[in-house]
């Protein structure tokens, strides 16, 4: 934090600094490893000491979003709209906290870092109304040559591992963040390595804004070292390798062929306030077709 | 009924609180972001349907008035369609948000105004008044995704017209698409129940929207005619009676008027005798009695198979006897007050005939209010096709009983009506459901359960039930220019 005194009066009051935490399980724990590392801003100066999440705290992320699974993905498609729209809400009342990191964590101008931060807002907004949409964009009936009624609907893959973005520590943690839980994953986000803080703080908002613990996991560190466990865990299920440069991410890739996660592999983004498409909905969604025999109107009434 | 003969479930009075609601003595047109009288001065007067207590004075819209409204929806449209759909998207979240802080008073002021049941205002109409506007906030920002094409364009005004049953519903079906797409409003409200869209006018007001974008004009069939008329309307969408819809159709004819009508209905509700007769009948009773049976998708035709008619008849009897009628805010109420005495002699005289032409009229043991405007739940049995009972739509709490042996039969009986918008089907064989149900000519059908609505699932009629859909991604296209 930057602004260590404010004034009042004539004498200088010592502000109080944050401790920030993981976020996981909808707790706030420091890493179990006991590490920390030096969060700085865009000329070196120190911000705060970042949690350094170990394979430990990974696995642990893992558990409490698996736990949290059948019971975001069974909410009411309503109900995860809601909720997401609660974020946004939230996050309005808290903006010029993340202006504040933000404008740190990125060395923008405080304007430049409001545009941020109010497109971020914007983009749970976007994600809270696809909730209940996206299966009447990517489902829907098929007409088999038969007497079968044969419809196609997307539901979540699970639990997705999603490297956030090195350089977009905010506006580009949401746009991959919000995709993977609209549709009801659960995900354990790495935060960007360098500008960990925006995405610990925003742990605080999704804590008070009825998003069920475990949705969200947040973890700061070494992205390379929490992301290997991830990538190579039996129980995740998809892995957003956004935050990984080349090399990691085919690493990763090919740890996360052992039980055949599903990998979106980093994209270059110029401009993360670009309006998004369905692409990082569908990243993450499976398609399951339900038959049932339409029948035909016998004298009996049903030929079977 | 449970207020005339003493029973274990006697139920003491548990009336919801009128005071959440502060209703003023006279109220204005709605124009432009302002509160206005009528250019002719004239006001009506309305009345609570189960005390007939005068709720206030409104101002009554006419043809000047109309010309006004119009004028400031088309003022308004430049702006508002320009705005970025997210931008759009979150003024309509803002009224969803509103409409759900504010949802028991607008429950009590609803049940106040139309008859209604508190339980049925508290727990279905204002949920889902709350959920259309937050379903399509979500869409306006969105519309690239739709299915209609690239940046699909509103229409321009739109010309509303709806209906007193489900007031502030129906509204809500009427606005929030329309504002998502881009259009700006004049809506009416049925002269019997106007105030549920006055207070949305002071909601919109409260969420910022823009002047103009949404105005509301009470007034009678003569205001709605006008606006339907009126040469700078570009889009009229219209829910009420059959007869007036085929007249809007007739007055647009060789304009360029986007159309969509959701009209009457003379719903069946089918019965084969493998299902699960308790459940069916809870769905039958939910089908014909919900909102006293003033709803256009109503389950007023039971089609039961002959093998189990005794029985279901005999069940469903049982269970009307325990529906308790009364006090429209009192919460243990099932059955309301029926919404004008306009309606209820329309329902008195259809029954009487009903009688006349040989049916056999059977209600449980009922007191009515004194004041107010009641009529008992009412069964007919020994119904033909050819009955009025079984032909027109009462829009009461009337059901007509008729029988089938063959699916065929069914179907076709069901079918054998000018309508088509809603159906049931109760049985355990889901290739039965299917079946009958691809056979149906009707725009909504339910299976095993009845009355279900939501605003992700598009709802409207066949034949003359009407054309075009409200409510989900369907419901997008009425108010785009999808040429």
């Amino acid at each position: 934090m930057s602004d260590k005194t404010d004034k009042t009066d004539q004498q200088q009051r010592l502000s109080v600094f944050k401790t920030y935490k993981l976020y996981v399980g909808g707790k706030f724990p420091r890493s179990e490893s006991g590490r920390v590392y030096e969060v700085t801003d865009a000329k070196g100066k120190w911000l705060a000491n970042a949690p350094q999440s170990s394979r430990k705290d990974a696995r642990d992320a893992v558990v409490a979003a698996r736990k949290a699974f059948g019971g975001w993905s069974g909410a009411t498609a309503y109900n995860r709209g809601q909720i997401l729209y609660r974020v946004a809400e939230m996050l309005e009342g808290r903006k010029g906290q993340f202006v504040h990191e933000v404008a740190e964590a990125e060395g923008l101008s405080k304007s430049k870092a409001a545009d941020q931060v109010e497109a971020t807002i914007d983009r749970w907004v976007w994600y809270a109304g696809w909730t209940d949409k996206i299966a009447q964009v990517v489902g829907g009936g098929n007409p088999v040559a038969g007497p079968y009624f044969n419809l196609s609907s997307p539901e979540p893959t699970g639990v997705v591992a999603v490297l956030a973005p090195q350089e977009s520590s905010f506006l580009g943690l949401v746009s991959v963040l919000a995709p993977v839980i609209t549709t009801g994953n659960t995900a354990i986000v790495i935060a960007s390595e360098r500008s960990p803080l925006p995405a610990l703080s925003l742990g605080e908002v999704l804590a008070t804004s009825d998003v069920p613990g475990g949705v969200v996991n947040v973890l700061s560190g070494r992205t390379a070292e929490i992301a290997a466990p991830l990538a190579s865990h039996q129980d995740v299920n998809a892995i957003d390798l956004a935050g990984a440069d080349d090399v990691l991410a085919k690493e990763l890739e090919i740890a996360a062929a052992d039980n055949l996660k599903r990998v979106l592999r980093p994209q270059p983004v110029d401009d993360w306030s670009a309006a998004p498409g369905t692409d990082r909905m569908t990243a993450f969604l499976e398609t399951k077709t339900v038959w049932h025999p339409t029948g035909s109107l016998g004298a009996s009434g049903s030929s079977y | 009924m449970a207020s005339t003969t003493a029973s274990a479930f006697e139920y003491a009075p548990a009336p919801e609180s009128r005071s959440v609601v502060d209703i003023a003595p006279s109220y204005g047109l709605f124009i432009d972001g302002e509160f206005t009288e009528a250019a002719e001065g004239k006001v009506f007067k309305t009345v609570s349907p189960s005390t007939e207590e005068v709720l206030s004075e409104i101002a009554q819209a006419g043809e000047a008035d109309v010309d006004r409204a119009v004028r400031a929806a088309r003022k308004a449209f430049g702006k508002w369609s320009a705005l970025p759909g997210s931008e759009r998207a979150k003024y309509l979240f803002r009224i969803a948000r509103i409409i759900q802080e504010r949802s028991r008073e607008l429950a009590v002021l609803e049940t106040l105004d139309n008859g209604k049941p508190i339980k049925e205002t508290r727990d279905a109409d204002l949920p889902l008044v709350a959920a259309h506007f937050f379903y399509y906030a979500g869409w306006a920002d969105k519309l690239d995704h739709a299915g209609f094409g690239a940046s699909p364009r509103p229409l321009g005004v739109a010309g509303q017209v709806i209906p007193w049953n489900f007031p502030l519903l129906m509204l809500a079906w009427k606005i929030a698409p329309a504002l998502a797409t881009g259009n700006t409003v004049v809506l009416k409200p049925a002269e019997t129940t106007p105030l549920s869209a006055l207070f949305f006018a002071d909601v919109c007001r409260q969420a910022g929207l823009p002047k103009g974008v949404v105005n509301i004009l009470p007034g009678y069939g003569d205001a709605g005619a006008a606006l339907v008329a009126h040469p700078d309307v570009n889009k009229v969408a219209f829910t009420g009676s059959t007869a007036v819809g085929k007249a809007i159709a007739r007055q647009v004819a060789g304009s360029h008027k986007k159309v969509t009508l959701e009209l009457g209905g003379k719903g069946a509700n089918i019965v084969f005798d493998d299902a699960p007769i308790d459940q069916a009948v809870e769905g039958i009773v939910s089908g014909i009695f919900f909102n006293q049976g003033q709803v256009c998708c109503a389950g007023s035709r039971l089609l039961v198979q002959e093998s189990i008619q005794d029985e279901l008849l005999e069940s469903l009897k049982r269970r009307l006897a325990t529906l308790r009628l009364g006090d429209p805010l009192d919460k243990n109420t099932d059955i309301g007050a029926i919404n004008s005495a306009e309606q209820l002699s329309r329902i008195t005289s259809l029954v009487e005939q009903g009688e006349a032409e040989g049916a056999e009229r059977w209600s449980p043991a009922c007191e009515l209010p004194t004041s107010g405007y009641w009529f008992a739940p009412t069964l007919f049995t020994n119904v033909t096709q050819a009955h009025t009972v079984a032909r027109d739509e009462i829009f009461g709490p009337v059901l007509s009983v008729l029988s089938f042996r063959t699916p065929e039969e069914a179907v076709a009986k069901a079918n054998n009506t000018p309508y088509g918008l809603s159906a049931g089907i109760w049985t355990e064989k889901g290739s039965r459901i299917l079946a009958v149900a691809s056979k149906l000519r009707a725009g909504v059908i339910w299976s095993n359960t009845f009355n279900k609505f939501d605003p992700t699932s598009p709802f409207g009629g066949y034949k003359e039930s009407g054309f075009g859909r409200e409510g989900g991604r369907h419901g997008l296209e009425a108010y785009l220019d999808v040429r």
